[in-house]
């Protein structure tokens, strides 16, 4: 009885690894295409069979010296700088509101996250056109400020989650501090903040990812200037009709290129981006 | 319907229990939500009146340089002593006189026409030349700006009475009257919300409020082809831009698309959700159960795809389910099969291919965030089952999946909504294709904002795409509030405490 009991038990796992394994590859085979694919010394857009004939850095040399015609060093920097820029301002609203809705009581407070959760309820494309010719009136389109002003304006309206890892700090902490005669600034930024770090880190990474993979605004702010891009439009303009014969394994290299860094600072943080998310969104 | 007599039910009954009261109370609870939204004008009418009978109170009681600050801002600080504050409020007096006379005077004037000169070559004193005329978007775009600077302004004024009676009665009692410093000072700690949420609010004004109302009025508007700005004038239309949504006359008719992509956007959020929590929970039993080794790994594999930008991986996806060069048709004709068109042939295909593209996108998402939850279900519960003789699918579905959706409702609403709006899968792997003559700007797997992304940005329908805007959020706004009322409801249970 025992026996059969372990022989069915090695079974069931013996199957799961052969599932877990199959899975496994058909969820990475795709990266695992692109890597490959990004060190192939054959040109050309796509080829008959899976497997690189020769390999080479060709692709990642030529992507940082052939720059005339698409400047892919010049969009990565585009990105970082404006990636920088909308963490830092985004981080800080975001902290900032999810605060004030949390631990602050004011007259306001109700009707305010109201509207933030009726805002949040509209596609965000809709209000794109607008924002385009708001943009044009201050004379900012095609600039990298007017990305970063766009990717760091709303976000205050992302307060949720953050809301409900501030909602789980005991208020005797607050009460605390006060009877010490501390103000609620001093509470803000010497107790609460040191306290959240999960939150903070999650925020953080969120809004600096944020820039790298957006590519609907900078396609629109940016039209047709090319050098103020930034990667991911950069790298689809790479697969556009007239130069992927010709891109297309550079397109593999450049998005390689862009996924390595962010694959490992979200590999680093998830355990805080799984605590952020859960933090608020799942009760119990 | 007694607690006691709610366990003695079967799953089937207690579904069905709970769909009947879910309907019963539907009237109830929409009835409750209409009272919620009256309370909510009623308290915000309430409220505005207040304010206008105490500001009235407040000129009557005043003395002149509290009545005096009812015309020129900051009169009535200033001459108690507070000359900072009272400064700041002329300032902003001045700079919203100088704003209303140089620009927004001029915009609010036209705005109940949007314009009546139209531009472009016309003749003027006997030769043709290039007129400007009325730019319609600018004059609504400007216009709703100046009606929500002139909110801010009142709501600078109203402070303004309010602050200089309150230092007239604080001279009357004979109290101290706080310096610039100490009004500071204030900011830090008892208004200490004001200074944390200006700075959001006024960037969530700008560039959220401000387009969201002037896209809102768009919709009212007869802003399509040709009455493109800022060569011809468009203008008011009421509710006719809805009409013509709906309107299902004629081939590739707005409203026979408007129906098709509904039903679709509804089907694939249905399957985009709840089949990759059911699988995703699914995979990360497998990579939690015990004896199984090396976790971190399977782990591993399955996140770094969620790292990895989605353009990256979709444009990518998008290549390998090509026709003659994809990998995916490569490996299909090696094995001696034929080749399938995944994206552009039918209807039917495309929307799979996509539901199963997407399964591959959710699943890792799915992992990531329920393996701690999952972790977390008491395991004397799945003991207990395996000694009553319940096999692993039994006791998924009688014990994992009741006690994840019961925690993690919260997070499948968002994720439902989501995947209403879910641009980017449907954007970069097949950009709604295949496309049809009977579908007006769409194709089979266009969501409903792929569509008004298209409507705006190929065929520059503004005013449909503002209305196909409007009536996402409604139906958005619903599904939370019915969601919403389904989760107090299941709170109210404690099933699992």
């Amino acid at each position: 009885m025992i026996k059969s009991y372990k022989l069915r038990r090695n079974l069931a796992n013996a199957l799961i690894y052969v599932i877990l394994a199959v899975l496994g590859l058909i969820w990475i085979s795709p990266l695992l295409w692109m890597v490959l694919h990004s060190f192939r010394a054959e040109g050309g857009s796509a080829v008959q069979y899976l497997i690189p004939e020769t390999y080479s850095f060709k692709n990642y040399i030529s992507l940082f010296t052939d720059t005339s015609q698409l400047d892919y060093p010049r969009w990565f920097l585009n990105t970082l700088v404006v990636a920088i820029f909308a963490c830092i301002i985004s981080t800080l609203s975001v902290l900032m509101v999810s605060y004030s809705f949390s631990r602050l009581r004011f007259k306001a407070r109700r009707p305010l996250i109201n509207v933030g959760m009726i805002l949040g309820m509209f596609p965000g494309f809709m209000t794109m056109i607008a924002i385009y010719y708001l943009l044009k009136a201050m004379n900012l389109t095609q600039t990298l400020p007017a990305l970063v002003i766009c990717y760091s304006a709303g976000a205050g309206l992302g307060y949720q989650i953050s809301k409900g890892f501030f909602d789980t700090i005991p208020r005797a902490m607050d009460e605390a501090a006060t009877i010490d005669g501390a103000t609620k600034n001093q509470i803000f930024w010497k107790i609460i903040l040191p306290m959240s770090k999960p939150i903070v880190v999650y925020t953080v990474l969120t809004s600096f990812i944020g820039p790298w993979t957006d590519f609907i605004l900078v396609r629109i702010i940016m039209g047709d200037n090319r050098a103020n891009y930034t990667v991911s439009v950069g790298l689809q303009t790479m697969i556009a009709q007239q130069y992927i014969g010709k891109y297309f394994t550079r397109f593999l290299a450049g998005s390689t290129l862009v996924a390595i860094p962010i694959t490992v600072l979200f590999l680093k943080m998830q355990s805080y981006y799984v605590e952020g998310v859960t933090a608020g969104g799942v009760k119990g | 319907m007694k607690y006691i007599d709610y366990v003695q039910l079967n799953p089937l009954q207690r579904a069905g229990y709970k769909i009947k009261t879910f309907f019963s109370n539907l009237p109830k609870n929409l009835a409750k939500f209409f009272v919620m939204l009256g309370n909510f004008f009623k308290n915000l009418v309430l409220g505005i009146g207040h304010s206008f009978a105490n500001y009235g109170k407040r000129f009557a009681k005043g003395d002149w340089a509290t009545k005096l600050s009812y015309i020129v801002m900051g009169a009535g600080n200033a001459s108690k002593g507070q000359f900072i504050k009272g400064l700041l409020f002329l300032l902003i007096e001045a700079a919203y006189i100088v704003y209303m006379i140089t620009f927004g005077s001029v915009y609010i004037s036209k705005f109940g026409t949007l314009g009546t000169e139209e531009g472009g070559f016309k003749m003027v004193n006997g030769r043709f030349q290039n007129v400007d005329g009325d730019n319609s978007m600018l004059i609504l775009l400007y216009g709703v700006m100046t009606i929500v600077i002139t909110i801010i302004f009142l709501v600078f004024y109203i402070a303004n009475t309010k602050s200089a009676y309150m230092v007239q009665q604080l001279k009357a009692e004979g109290k101290h009257i706080p310096t610039f410093k100490e009004d500071l000072k204030a900011f830090g700690d008892e208004k200490f919300h004001i200074t944390l949420l200006s700075f959001p609010c006024l960037m969530i004004g700008v560039f959220s409020i401000l387009p969201l109302i002037f896209m809102i009025l768009i919709a009212f508007t007869n802003y399509r082809p040709p009455n493109l700005a800022p060569n011809a004038l468009f203008t008011w239309q009421g509710l006719k831009t809805f009409a013509e949504v709906f309107d299902s006359k004629g081939g590739a008719s707005m409203g026979h698309t408007f129906l098709v992509l509904t039903e679709w956007t509804i089907v694939w959020a249905i399957f985009a959700t709840f089949l990759n929590y059911i699988m995703g929970m699914i995979v990360a039993l497998m990579i939690n159960k015990k004896g199984i080794k090396l976790k971190s790994l399977w782990r591993t594999l399955f996140v770094v795809t969620v790292a990895v930008p989605q353009f990256v991986t979709l444009l990518v996806m998008n290549q390998m389910l090509q026709l003659n060069t994809g990998a995916i048709n490569i490996i299909l004709q090696n094995l001696g099969m034929q080749q399938i068109d995944f994206i552009n042939d039918s209807a039917l295909v495309a929307r799979i291919t996509v539901i199963v593209i997407n399964l591959w996108v959710g699943i890792p998402y799915t992992i990531l965030i329920t393996t701690g939850i999952l972790m977390n279900i008491p395991a004397d519960l799945y003991e207990s089952a395996t000694i009553d003789g319940a096999g692993p699918v039994k006791s998924f579905m009688k014990i994992t999946l009741p006690y994840m959706l019961f925690v993690t409702t919260p997070y499948l609403i968002t994720t439902f909504i989501g995947n209403i709006n879910n641009f980017n899968v449907i954007y970069l792997l097949t950009n709604g294709a295949p496309t049809s003559e009977d579908l007006y700007q769409a194709g089979f797997t266009d969501l409903l904002v792929t569509w008004l992304f298209k409507l705006t940005m190929s065929s520059q329908d503004y005013n449909y795409a503002a209305a196909i805007g409007i009536l996402v959020f409604i139906v958005c706004a619903t599904l939370s509030l019915i969601t919403f009322n389904l989760t107090k409801s299941a709170k109210d249970e404690e099933a699992f405490s």
